[in-house]
């Protein structure tokens, strides 16, 4: 599992004529945990999905600027988007597990670039299942539906999934906000976890949860990237005044 | 590349319609050289086969599939429009259940099963009650093409009565109004652009249907006299006499000369009722 | 004159009346239809040929006829109307080709039959050799059944949740590999619903039939694709107005109908059935 960071260099963004995201710079660093806030509407999962070209799925988006990942910009000619998305993963902000076996979701990745060796994908799926701390809880009905588990469990399999592929970042949308305080409280324990392993990035309209799990923030307010640094910091001693307020809650 | 080949399968569609338009119009125009296009559109006496004079004037056929499909619109649009506003405002959920299928079924019944009724049961009720020596003529023709527009003027009606927006039936019944009057003058005023669209579609479904008409109207080329003359659309006349002509005649070509008439006449109503739908939807 | 409430109740008894009306024209359709062929439907009738002179005998050929020109216009319709959907709803953005797309799609389900049966003739008699037969007959049809299936498997690919596609490519998978693994997989049953409903009609058909393909009487089951075949639309045509002796045919002729309408809406059922099953299927 390779280690790679990311940076982003004056990134635009349009919908159509829409200018959503304003000449956005930043840098992620590996292994770490880098945590977008903001009121809704800020553009944060819109930048989100630019790491992973998943906005271009939308007809009439626009990118200017780069994003770079170990120096290559994945805007550039001749990027292969089918292997960006392999070291790029991404997690939902409601869990969305395919209609199929537990087994057969966490193996759709593997399976999809190749690999059909029955034992390696047992193991993969193992693996996989374990590193999202789901293995204990379903490894005696991996063949029942993903349809049948719960909520936080489902979300856990979305991540289980996204790991199978062995990717080097880890994008998450708002992973938690759709599920209840105890599964909250799991995932977030495995984002502790899994930074060992990958770079995460993570959108969060909940500023506690910024707090407990990042180790860099990153607020963002109309399309405009405001302020950016260690949590800490972010939190404690805020440089401009807008984040301030947020933070505090006067507003968002 | 796979996209490519997909969207080549979309684009068959396209090719598909033209190629008709083409081949018909290809097939059509040795026509014109044996007969003279004014004649062809001005003259009532249709008599390819005629011993002293031949002739290939489509005005009668024309007639003949606008009188039918009139009166098969006079049956079935008062008919379908009450059946669609009581389906959507006053039918309980079992008559619903009950009445839905109906008009599915009955928009399955193959037009040769019609036009078989036609012969068998509509004809001779006409002939007793009219007093008419057979019942195959104009008005059986459109008895039946009604029966066969009639689902097709019932769903949609009733999609678009649906769609009013029920704030309007609020908006009149909170002035006072009774529900049939909010029916009546607010809620099918709103949906009258669908409604037309509903009619419009019937309508060609009725000029383009061929086995109902050509088994009971009774197969007399000429200018009709009266709902009661036996008549023969263009879609019969294709129908009848393209079986007894030999290929690559004159006789051949005319009918596809006729074919491109229908084609043209069902072409324009679809047209015209997507635009009334597309101001149907500009207006919501 | 009349009350207000007056007139609510004359009002709604007019629209119950012509619910009625519309069940009943259905009622006496199947009425006359079952009561009349029922007497003629046996185990003869069904697998035998037809004899002295179609006045005796069965409809055997006819029914294997109309289900082998169903089987083509399946083959042709079915997976090119699949791949058209695909493209409109996968891959096709908005602009100028998928609205010139939908509108050819709209405007081919308007042409009428008969002006399909020229377009088989021209084309697939006459022009690419296969001469009147089942191949020529049951290609005519699908072109026909097309804008039905496009329909219907749009219908069906719309229900497919978005985010399946979004998991499958953020996993880094191409589009059409996302499409085959997870989204046709689920969409190809609600696809069979329509489709159904779409052969089922086309099995009906009696004028795209007439001169490409259909005979009135075969001594022999067709061998080849390349054959005439005998149908039961077409039988119940040629019965109920050509035959030299129509009186006495009659009650076969009715009972041609009966067996005729039996099909058809037997498939109507399986296609219902399978939709109520899905929809069941979908609310767990």
């Amino acid at each position: 599992m390779a280690k790679n960071s990311m940076e982003v260099k004056d990134l635009d963004f349009y919908y159509g004529d829409f200018h959503a995201l304003h000449n956005i710079s930043l840098k992620m660093s590996a292994n770490k945990v880098t945590s977008f806030i903001g009121p809704s509407g800020c553009g944060k999962s819109t930048f989100l999905r630019t790491l992973n070209r998943m906005n271009d799925l939308i007809e009439g988006t626009r990118v200017d600027g780069a994003v770079l990942i170990d120096g290559k910009n994945i805007y550039g000619e001749g990027i292969d988007i089918v292997d960006l998305r392999k070291r790029v993963g991404m997690v939902f902000q409601h869990p969305n597990p395919f209609p199929k076996s537990i087994y057969d979701n966490v193996a759709y990745g593997p399976r999809a670039h190749g690999l059909k060796d029955k034992e390696k994908l047992d193991q993969i799926v193992e693996e996989s299942l374990k590193s999202a701390a789901l293995w204990d809880e379903v490894k005696d009905k991996l063949d029942s539906s993903a349809m049948g588990i719960s909520g936080g469990q489902k979300q856990r399999l979305c991540i289980a999934r996204a790991l199978a592929v062995n990717p080097e970042i880890l994008l998450m949308d708002e992973p938690t906000s759709a599920l209840d305080p105890i599964a909250t409280a799991k995932i977030e324990d495995l984002i502790e976890d899994l930074k060992k392993d990958y770079t995460i990035v993570i959108v969060t309209h909940s500023m506690q949860q910024a707090a407990r799990i990042s180790d860099y923030t990153a607020f963002f307010y109309m399309g405009d990237l405001i302020e950016h640094g260690a949590t800490e910091k972010i939190f404690e001693k805020p440089e401009n005044q807008k984040t301030e307020d947020y933070i505090t809650g006067r507003f968002g | 590349m796979v996209e490519k080949f997909f969207l080549l399968n979309g684009l068959l569609v396209v090719f598909i319609l033209v190629g008709i338009f083409y081949l018909l119009l290809n097939e059509s125009l040795p026509t014109f050289k044996e007969v003279s296009i004014v004649e062809f559109f001005t003259s009532t006496t249709w008599n390819p086969t005629g011993y002293h004079k031949v002739s290939y004037g489509i005005v009668s056929l024309i007639f003949s599939t606008i009188m039918v499909t009139v009166g098969s619109l006079i049956f079935a649009v008062p008919l379908g429009i009450a059946c669609a506003a009581y389906l959507s405002e006053i039918a309980p959920a079992k008559a619903r259940e009950i009445l839905k299928p109906t008009i599915e079924i009955l928009a399955g019944i193959p037009s040769v099963v019609i036009g078989f009724l036609g012969i068998v049961l509509i004809g001779p009720m006409i002939a007793k009650i009219f007093n008419l020596p057979n019942g195959l003529n104009a008005i059986n023709g459109s008895v039946l093409l009604g029966i066969m527009a009639l689902p097709t003027i019932i769903s949609i009606s009733e999609d678009a009565i649906n769609a009013v927006p029920d704030d309007y039936k609020k908006a009149s019944l909170a002035l006072g109004a009774t529900e049939w009057q909010t029916l009546v003058k607010v809620t099918i005023p709103a949906a009258l652009s669908g409604i037309i669209a509903a009619v419009m579609l019937g309508m060609g479904r009725a000029i383009g249907e061929t086995m109902a008409v050509l088994m009971a109207t009774g197969n007399a080329p000429a200018f009709p006299k009266s709902i009661f003359s036996a008549v023969r659309t263009l879609t019969a006349t294709i129908g009848i006499e393209l079986g007894e002509v030999a290929y690559n005649t004159t006789h051949y070509y005319s009918l596809f000369a006729v074919g491109l008439v229908l084609f043209v006449m069902t072409f324009l109503i679809n047209i015209v009722s997507d635009w009334v739908l597309n101001k149907y939807e500009e207006a919501e | 004159m009349f009350s207000r409430d007056m007139q609510q109740k004359i009002g709604f008894g007019f629209l119950r009346l012509s619910a009625l009306c519309v069940l009943s024209i259905l009622a006496v359709i199947l009425y006359d239809i079952i009561s009349k062929g029922i007497g003629v439907i046996n185990w003869e009738f069904l697998t035998t040929a037809p004899s002295h002179g179609m006045t005796k005998g069965g409809i055997f050929p006819a029914i294997v006829g109309t289900f082998s020109v169903t089987v083509i216009t399946a083959l042709l319709a079915v997976p090119l109307g699949m791949f058209a959907a695909i493209y409109l709803n996968e891959y096709a953005k908005q602009g100028r080709i998928t609205k010139l797309i939908r509108m050819s799609i709209r405007n081919l389900a308007g042409v009428p039959s008969i002006v399909f049966g020229l377009f088989g003739l021209a084309l697939f008699v006459q022009i690419l050799g296969f001469g009147t037969s089942i191949l020529s007959a049951g290609l005519t049809l699908g072109l026909m059944t097309l804008p039905v299936t496009i329909t219907a498997s749009e219908e069906a690919l719309k229900t497919i949740p978005n985010s399946y596609r979004n998991g499958s490519l953020a996993l880094g998978v191409t589009k059409w590999y996302a499409i085959r693994t997870n989204v046709l997989p689920y969409a190809i049953p609600g696809m069979l619903t329509g489709t159904i409903l779409g052969l089922s009609r086309a099995a009906g058909e009696t004028a795209p039939i007439l001169f490409t393909g259909a005979a009135f009487f075969l001594p022999f089951l067709p061998d080849s694709p390349f054959s005439q075949f005998m149908a039961l639309p077409y039988h119940l045509y040629v019965m109920s107005t050509q035959h030299h002796d129509i009186a006495k045919v009659r009650p076969l002729a009715y009972g041609t109908a009966l067996v005729l309408i039996a099909l058809v809406l037997s498939m109507n059922m399986v296609a219902i059935l399978l939709r109520y099953w899905l929809r069941k299927k979908a609310k767990r």
